[in-house]
């Protein structure tokens, strides 16, 4: 066999768009999203707790929107944006986002290992939701798992980030209205 | 320690050092290791719960695209893995536990061959092409089947499929003071089998390194220097050849810190074939194959004197260990720690206790946060209220007239507890619930007809195992200490290392707190080392929530000396004797002349690149070492916890409206992780106590096999917790604290189990089991006509 892949014969070339970038990939079509991610483009903030669904940890954005990308196979992404963890930071200064910055402010992590999917969920949610409430927020953050926390101050750091861009914008709004 | 009071780190709750990296995708768990031409291994595991393999046939799996190899554990020769007990075999039966099974199957799961595939997805298919023939035998699911006279046995060796029969106290005319008793309660407690869960699964990569000559094995696991000692017995190395690196971990709780087989497996797979080997374990082997936890029976009885205090405990313990003893702590762990344990707070003046391990056919069960003692507190805390009920007595006024308040206090359990806040917790938490109306509220709600109830539970747990409170469990291998070092390089950079491993516990912080306070440096100068057995000596790793109690008073121990070697240093430059000096904020000054100072760059330079000018009996080189025991019966922290709960008609759900926690883990050298430790233990607990249970039908099938069967909780059902602390320094360890990681789940489970029986008060029902079902809450408040009682 002169499989050199070590995917199997039945193989396709696709193109991912992640986090703003294009890649190539050979891929087979059983492999999922996550995988491709993490094993392929060497993306390995995504994490994988499951494997069906629940937990949350691979949780990115496809097109804006919260995706459990072990649910995904990586063919159906070609054509979307995908956006990871390793996003957030400031690629340049490595300074991290606000969001990242309540979560440590409110301890809302400990292993760390659930983080990036609540962190994208977190994103994706405030981008539909800026008005969100603490309830809503809880309501959303139900959507993933967590084993360290009792999620408490998960909510508390996504709840805090919101209520501090809803301020800024605030006031970005009212220095307008002043010109 | 010269630093102003408040220049220290230690008390503050400082942000942690490890979040830049995991919270931006730049942490490094196993599953992240990638290595040059690395296969993966995955496993054929046993379809059936008992029986005896007849053949194992992998010339089909061989030859599947992709598949490498295929070996069975005649194929690897691999020694077992066997814990052991000091103790006859009357009172401890050892059972070895094959890498891969041999002969005979025990639980569904068990691992039966290893397939090595060049991708994880062909690897599963080579397992599909897997046939094993088993000639079934009839498994044994629960302890009445077990214990029956005549039960087929789980190890030829268990008679009475008994691992564990130990009878640790029996204070002498102990039944004459519970048939004088003026008031006698009885309770018979069942908690289920439960998942510890991590969020990470197990998981490994092995790969012998020819330069080295060393097997190079990354392991998610919590007992490193453990797991590197059983690799090297089983595959025959010397200890030196293995080499077990730990990177992030994604939490353990306690089940990570058993040695499990899969990990030798794959290292001797790498040795094989020559090439790197990964194993991570799916969610499904994780649920239903991995280690489980927690399943007890505590049959118990409790004689009061009128006034509600206790004069007599007599229990007896049985805990469903599984299919085998896990290494090194063995099947004994549970049933020893209960009976060494259950009096817990309170003054029992005689105690009668039988604690037995049994083996079932089903997957083997670690250690699991709070071990044992979620469930010998609800024992206790369930007797509590009962003899309340009987005596007409406020359930938390029986508390007050039983625990301790004299320190340090012997009890009948020859266990010597050190100060507690035993009585002040107790009160504090009544006093928070009280003041935020809960109490009103439920008078309110009941006028109404709603069915709003009230729990509490108090505990203490003993935190800081020393080897000398191991030891007393016969242990064969005996945990306990712990060994730091603190090393200065010539920048006056430190770094230090512990032989415990953070899994989510913050370590990179708080022993960096510890180090730059002892040594009075900014922490930004401190880097901690964990979690690698050639950069770390030895250490017993992180469990029992012994990290900061017993790993860092060594860090604090060696940082100490690290600082006396600075100070000598600077003496002898200036000819004045070493106690006339003190450290200041990254320098060691005069005490006469605080002014003249000599910086740690500056020191160092002298010990490392100039060392001819050291005085002899100096020796060149900043490095200081220090072993940390706690030579007596251990530290105990302790807490209260109260909650609150109101239960539905129509669905039996149990909805927790409040949940207060007070605790004293002494000094808390940073209260926000403290209280991360909290909430998340809590959140294990009320899981324990509401959700999680892992049944198994009567072929020995688990019920839960993903998390569509296995309900783990998520934010809508876990509360805000509200914490109070109180701090009663421990005079035990060298940083005055006590451990703070399990408390939580031990004390959540008996107060919601509390509270649903304060709100089920007045339908007379009691409910003494864990999980609470909606079915069991449902079917206590529908009334029912005479017709429908059974």
């Amino acid at each position: 066999m002169n499989d050199t892949t070590g995917l199997g014969d039945d193989v396709q070339l696709i193109t991912l768009d992640v986090n703003g970038t294009s890649y190539e990939v050979i891929t087979a079509p059983r492999r999922t999203l996550v995988d491709v991610l993490r094993h392929d483009l060497r993306l390995t903030g995504t994490h994988v707790g499951c494997e069906h669904g629940i937990c949350g940890a691979c949780t990115v954005l496809v097109d804006g929107l919260p995706v459990r990308a072990c649910l995904m196979f990586a063919a159906q992404a070609e054509g979307a944006r995908i956006t990871t963890v390793e996003s957030l930071a400031d690629p340049g200064t490595g300074e991290l986002s606000d969001l990242q910055r309540a979560f440590t402010a409110h301890h809302g992590l400990q292993c760390g290992f659930c983080t990036p999917g609540f962190l994208m969920l977190a994103q994706g949610f405030l981008a539909e939701r800026p008005e969100a409430t603490k309830e809503d927020i809880r309501e959303v953050v139900a959507a993933n798992l967590c084993r360290c926390t009792g999620y408490q101050t998960i909510v508390e750091a996504i709840d805090a980030c919101a209520t501090a861009r809803r301020s800024q914008r605030a006031m970005g709004a009212e220095e307008e209205s002043c010109n | 320690m010269t630093s102003a009071k408040d220049d220290r780190l230690v008390g503050r709750s400082v942000a942690r050092r490890e979040d830049p990296r995991l919270l931006s995708g730049r942490g490094r768990f196993v599953d992240d290791i990638e290595l040059p031409g690395m296969l993966h291994a995955q496993f054929v595991r046993s379809t059936v719960a008992h029986g005896t393999i007849t053949e194992i046939d992998l010339t089909r799996v061989r030859q599947v695209p992709g598949v490498v190899a295929a070996f069975t554990a005649a194929d690897l020769e691999l020694g077992d893995i066997t814990a052991q007990l000091g103790r006859p075999l009357s009172e401890f039966v050892p059972t070895a536990m094959p890498v891969l099974a041999r002969d005979r199957v025990r639980y569904v799961g068990e691992p039966v061959a290893v397939v090595v595939a060049r991708d994880p997805y062909l690897a599963e298919d080579g397992l599909e092409a897997a046939k094993v023939t088993y000639a079934p035998l009839p498994p044994i699911t629960c302890e009445e089947q077990a214990l029956a006279p005549d039960a087929p046995r789980v190890h030829a060796e268990a008679a009475g499929n008994t691992l564990v029969d130990v009878g640790l106290f029996a204070t002498e005319g102990i039944d004459e003071i519970f048939d004088q008793a003026p008031c006698v309660v009885h309770v018979d407690v069942r908690t289920g089998r439960q998942n510890a869960l991590p969020l990470e699964t197990r998981g490994a990569v092995a790969q012998w390194d020819a330069r080295e000559e060393q097997l190079v094995l990354h392991a998610c696991t919590q007992t490193p220097h453990q797991v590197r000692t059983v690799a090297s017995r089983c595959l025959r190395l010397d200890e030196r050849a293995v080499r077990v690196i730990v990177p992030d971990m994604g939490g353990g709780f306690g089940l990570k810190c058993v040695v499990g087989r899969e990990e030798i497996a794959a290292a001797a797979a790498a040795l094989r074939l020559g090439r790197p080997v990964k194993w991570i374990e799916d969610r499904k082997d994780a649920l239903s194959a991995s280690f489980l936890a927690r399943e007890q029976h505590y049959t118990a009885r409790a004689a009061f004197d009128a006034d509600g205090r206790i004069l007599g405990l007599d229990a007896d313990v049985v805990c469903d260990m599984g299919a085998y003893s896990c290494y090194p702590f063995t099947a004994g762990i549970e049933p020893l720690m209960a009976s060494a344990e259950m009096p817990g707070v309170y003054k029992v003046p005689a105690y009668r206790v039988r604690g037995r391990a049994i083996t079932t056919n089903k997957a083997p069960t670690a250690p699991y946060r709070g071990v044992s003692r979620p469930q010998y507190v609800m024992a206790m805390e369930r007797l509590m209220e009962r003899a309340a009920r009987e005596l007409r007595l406020d359930p938390v006024e029986i508390r007050r007239r039983n625990v301790i308040t004299d320190f340090p206090y012997t009890g009948v359990n020859n266990i010597t507890y050190d100060p507690g806040s035993y009585l002040e917790s107790l009160d504090l938490c009544e006093r928070a619930l009280r003041e935020a109306g809960w109490y009103d509220r439920q008078a309110a709600a009941t006028a109404e007809g709603r069915h709003i109830g009230i729990g509490y539970s108090c505990f203490s747990e003993r935190t800081g195992y020393g080897s000398a409170a191991f030891a007393q469990r016969k242990m064969e291998v005996v945990p306990g200490f712990d060994l730091a070092e603190v090393r200065m390089d010539t920048s006056g950079a430190v770094t230090a290392t512990t032989g415990t491993i953070s899994h989510g516990q913050s370590h990179e912080t708080t022993m960096a707190q510890i180090v730059a306070d002892t040594l009075h440096l900014d922490i930004a100068k401190v880097k901690l080392h964990q979690g690698d057995t050639d950069r770390i000596t030895y250490g017993w790793g992180t469990f029992a929530s012994r990290s900061i109690a017993v790993g860092g008073s060594a860090v604090r121990l060696a940082a100490a000396k690290l600082g006396d070697k600075l100070r000598a240093i600077a003496a002898a430059e200036w000819g004045i004797p070493p106690e006339d000096t003190e450290l200041d904020r990254g320098r060691v000054r005069r005490r006469d002349d605080p002014d003249v100072a000599l910086s740690y760059e500056r020191l160092a330079d002298t010990a490392y690149l100039t060392s001819h000018l050291l005085p002899k009996d100096i020796d060149p080189g900043l490095t200081a070492t220090a072993v940390f025991d706690v030579h007596n019966d251990g530290t105990f922290s302790n807490a209260t916890h109260g909650v609150v709960v109101e239960l539905h008609e129509g669905t039996g759900q149990v909805e927790i409206l409040a949940y207060f926690c007070v605790e004293d883990c002494g000094v808390a050298v940073n209260p926000q992780v403290v209280e991360g430790q909290c909430r998340g233990g809590i959140a294990q607990g009320i899981s324990g106590a509401l959700f999680e249970q892992i049944t198994y039908d009567a072929q020995g099938e688990p019920s839960a096999t993903s998390f569509m069967d296995y309900k783990v909780p998520t934010a809508q059902e876990i509360p805000e917790v509200v914490i109070h602390h109180l701090e009663t320094p421990c005079a035990f360890t060298a940083t005055g604290a006590k451990g703070a990681g399990e408390g939580g789940t031990i004390g959540a489970p008996a107060a919601v189990l509390n509270a649903v029986n304060d709100a089920l008060r007045p339908t007379g029902v009691e409910l003494d089991n864990t999980p609470i079902t909606p079915e069991t809450v449902h079917r206590a408040l529908t009334p029912r006509t005479p017709e429908q009682t059974p």
